[in-house]
């Protein structure tokens, strides 16, 4: 069990309440569960980290219980009551500096703190759709939902949010524009927001501007968007609606710079890869599969079974295990020797007007003129 | 060209004219001289380049009357490998190696890898905890609603009456102009289990939407070659109202068991045998093909069957999960076009 759990990059949660694990390297599949009692109660809604060190996955379930899943030891350590089924499915769950985060559907936001038994409970409004932690400030956390505009709150001052988004302008025919926040993304490196609504929009907002609305507002397709991911490379967004549409967004102009293709039933879940150009997505058609985000192809298509709900990556290399790490790597060194060689051939030519010279130097300005280009644009890519 | 055209003419003279075309096409022509030119002829076709296509000529009627020729040759030629084969198959006798399998487009199927297998738990724990789980375990009976589309014509009416005699306690209902998220609920209301919906378009039935209720799943087909039971040929006489058999074919991946599930979900648990009738979903390269027969067993051998009507062949457009909702709701699968599978030419069925 251990050694299967340590192999597996990828985590997904469940409609059935299964947990599993998939290893890319190994080009497979784990469940992690006793077959025998299962039942859909357990219903898998959300997945997180338990630390930074990512050996503990936190996983929320239907029936309120959170329970802590050691990647390394391959078992479920932790079982907390953190709610019952009343208050809904999770939306979303967060580590604050040891404490534990819970948000439900109903909009109950509870911070359970470590040893204690009391704990900070902030309503957020009903219909709650999503919760989400700022990577770069733990204690903030954006909330959103279905008549819930966008609130950041600030879980050390929890009695106000600290920013509420405002509804955009009524439309051409003076009727209010319905609000439906389905996904939440914190944009790195700025104070923005990115968000993706049940009416195919996906919105950006600036709370360190004074304006409450949103700063860009883009549409994709015709289908409740509900899922977005930021990946690595800063500027775009990945959406993913009922369809089974993805997209990668850019967040300057709205405009979609490209379709990622393959997916059957809608998407319920998506995760980019920390600092890979990798996106993982799930959903109801019960596959996981991995797109790259530079050439938008397919990458791996795994069947899992069960309808999907939730992706949680790795931040180390996914699908590579060690030693084919290092032989990219490798390759990449190579690439950048020879790139650096054709550079050197070219600074070191001389300007020759001999013409009994001349031929032979046409000749290597030609070999090189066609390694150059190619070997850069590589570079490039990479 | 022409004159190497005519060369070949009478080196198919020579060979023996086999067709009438050829034969009327010699009869022009002088004996002797044919055999005056045979020599030379056999030396004109050796003059013909090595990769010399029939498509090369010009002449319309001689490139026609080539390719004729060229497509004898292979036949003749294909014939005779066959024979040869077939004796030294006679020839070796028991030793012979076995026949090679023919190539069919059902056994050039990729496989899929959500094909069920039986023992699964997982998937089994899937099926058992699903909509459908309460009519498997027969905690509820179906009713069935069918209505159509707006205003029906003909032929849609009459197909609706037809399906209705075909699945035991459906009611067909005049659709009122009314939207299908305010029939949905009533519907619940009075305890149906299926809501049925036949789209229309230009006087004939091309859509169902079949919906299980009260939570879903919501599949929408498209219908085609609607055969009612008056264009039948040797049709039987109008179905009895017994529930009938239900036969399920080729529904194996996890999809297919999704649908085959709900084509079952439709009839009643216990079938009378006593009607002695059988309705048969068949599933064929994700067409799914509906008959309705009534069968008898003649002796311990035989067995008859007469087709009762109406038929007509089914293609899943999408799977969506819980009650019509095209809008909001979230799908399980949509029918996309594969250019990949397109451009292979490969078979990749979902069901």
């Amino acid at each position: 069990m251990a050694s299967k759990s340590q192999s597996c990059s990828i985590w997904v949660g469940s409609e059935t309440g299964i947990l599993k694990g998939v290893s890319l390297s190994k080009q497979q599949a784990f469940n992690f569960c006793e077959m025998s009692c299962l039942s859909r109660d357990q219903e898998v809604c959300v997945l997180e980290w338990g630390d930074p060190l990512e050996s503990e996955v936190l996983v929320g379930c239907a029936n309120g219980t959170v329970k802590a899943f050691s990647t390394e030891k391959g078992i479920f350590t932790e079982s907390k009551e953190c709610g019952d089924a009343t208050q809904g499915k999770f939306t979303g769950l967060a580590m604050m500096d040891g404490s534990l985060v819970t948000c439900a559907e109903s909009g109950i936001l509870k911070v359970w703190k470590e040893g204690c038994t009391d704990t900070i409970e902030i309503n957020v409004g009903n219909g709650v759709c999503r919760m989400r932690q700022n990577p770069s400030r733990r204690s903030q956390v954006a909330t959103g939902g279905k008549e819930n505009p966008l609130k950041v709150w600030d879980l050390e001052r929890p009695d106000k949010a600290i920013f509420t988004a405002k509804n955009v302008k009524n439309d051409w025919l003076d009727l209010r524009v319905p609000v439906w926040v389905r996904d939440i993304g914190f944009i790195p490196d700025s104070d923005k927001i990115v968000t993706c609504t049940g009416y195919h929009q996906m919105r950006v907002y600036d709370p360190s501007s004074p304006q409450r609305r949103p700063v860009l507002e883009a549409e994709f397709g015709e289908y409740p968007l509900t899922a977005l991911s930021l990946p690595a490379s800063q500027g775009t967004v990945v959406v993913g609606n009922t369809h089974g549409q993805l997209a990668v967004l850019d967040l300057r102009k709205g405009l979609v710079r490209g379709c990622l293709k393959g997916l059957a039933g809608g998407v319920r879940g998506l995760q980019c890869h920390p600092t890979l150009p990798l996106v993982a997505s799930c959903g109801l058609d019960r596959f996981l599969r991995v797109h790259s985000l530079e050439d938008r192809s397919l990458l791996h298509k795994v069947y899992l079974k069960s309808r999907l709900n939730c992706v949680l990556l790795s931040s180390r290399n996914l699908e590579l295990s060690g030693a084919d790490l290092s032989g990219e790597v490798e390759e990449v060194k190579q690439e950048g020797e020879e790139d650096g060689e054709t550079d050197e051939v070219w600074d070191a030519m001389e300007t020759v007007t001999d013409k009994t010279n001349k031929r032979a130097t046409e000749k290597a300005a030609e070999e090189n003129a066609v390694k150059g280009p190619k070997k850069r644009r590589k570079v490039a890519k990479k | 060209m022409d004159f190497q055209g005519d060369a070949c003419t009478k080196t198919e003279a020579k060979k023996g004219a086999k067709t009438k075309k050829q034969k009327r096409m010699n009869e022009c022509k002088d004996v002797e001289a044919e055999t005056s030119v045979q020599a030379d002829s056999v030396e004109e076709e050796a003059a013909f380049p090595p990769n010399f296509s029939v498509s090369e000529i010009k002449n319309k009627q001689r490139r026609h009357f080539m390719f004729m020729k060229l497509k004898q040759e292979k036949r003749k030629r294909k014939l005779e490998l066959k024979k040869k084969r077939k004796k030294e198959r006679e020839a070796l006798g028991d030793k012979a190696p076995p026949k090679e399998v023919p190539k069919t487009i059902e056994n050039q199927r990729i496989y899929d890898e959500t094909t069920v297998n039986p023992e699964d738990e997982e998937v089994a724990f899937d099926e058992g905890t699903d909509e459908f789980s309460s009519y498997f375990n027969r905690l509820t009976n179906p009713k069935v609603l069918i209505t159509t589309s707006d205003r029906p014509r003909g032929r849609t009416v009459r197909f609706c009456e037809q399906l209705s005699t075909a699945v035991p306690d459906s009611h067909v209902y005049y659709r009122r102009g009314l939207a299908l998220k305010r029939v949905i609920p009533q519907c619940i209301s009075r305890g149906f289990t299926f809501l049925i919906v036949i789209n229309e378009d230009r006087k004939v039935p091309n859509g169902m939407v079949l919906c299980h209720l009260p939570n879903g799943p919501t599949a929408h087909f498209k219908v085609s070659s609607v055969r009612l039971r008056k264009e039948m040929k040797r049709r039987g006489k109008d179905p009895t109202e017994h529930s009938p058999e239900v036969i399920l074919n080729n529904f194996t991946t996890r999809l297919g068991h999704s649908i085959g599930r709900m084509f079952a979900a439709l009839f009643p648990h216990d079938p009378q045998f006593i009607g002695r009738q059988v309705a048969t979903f068949h599933n064929q390269r994700d067409f799914i093909f509906f008959r309705f027969h009534r069968y008898i067993f003649k002796n311990e051998k035989k067995v008859g069957i007469q087709e009762l009507g109406p038929r007509f062949t089914l293609k899943l457009r999408s799977l969506q999960k819980g009650t019509f909702d095209s809008k909001y709701g979230e799908y399980e699968w949509v029918h996309k076009v594969s250019l990949w599978a397109l451009h292979a030419r490969i078979l990749q069925c979902l069901i």
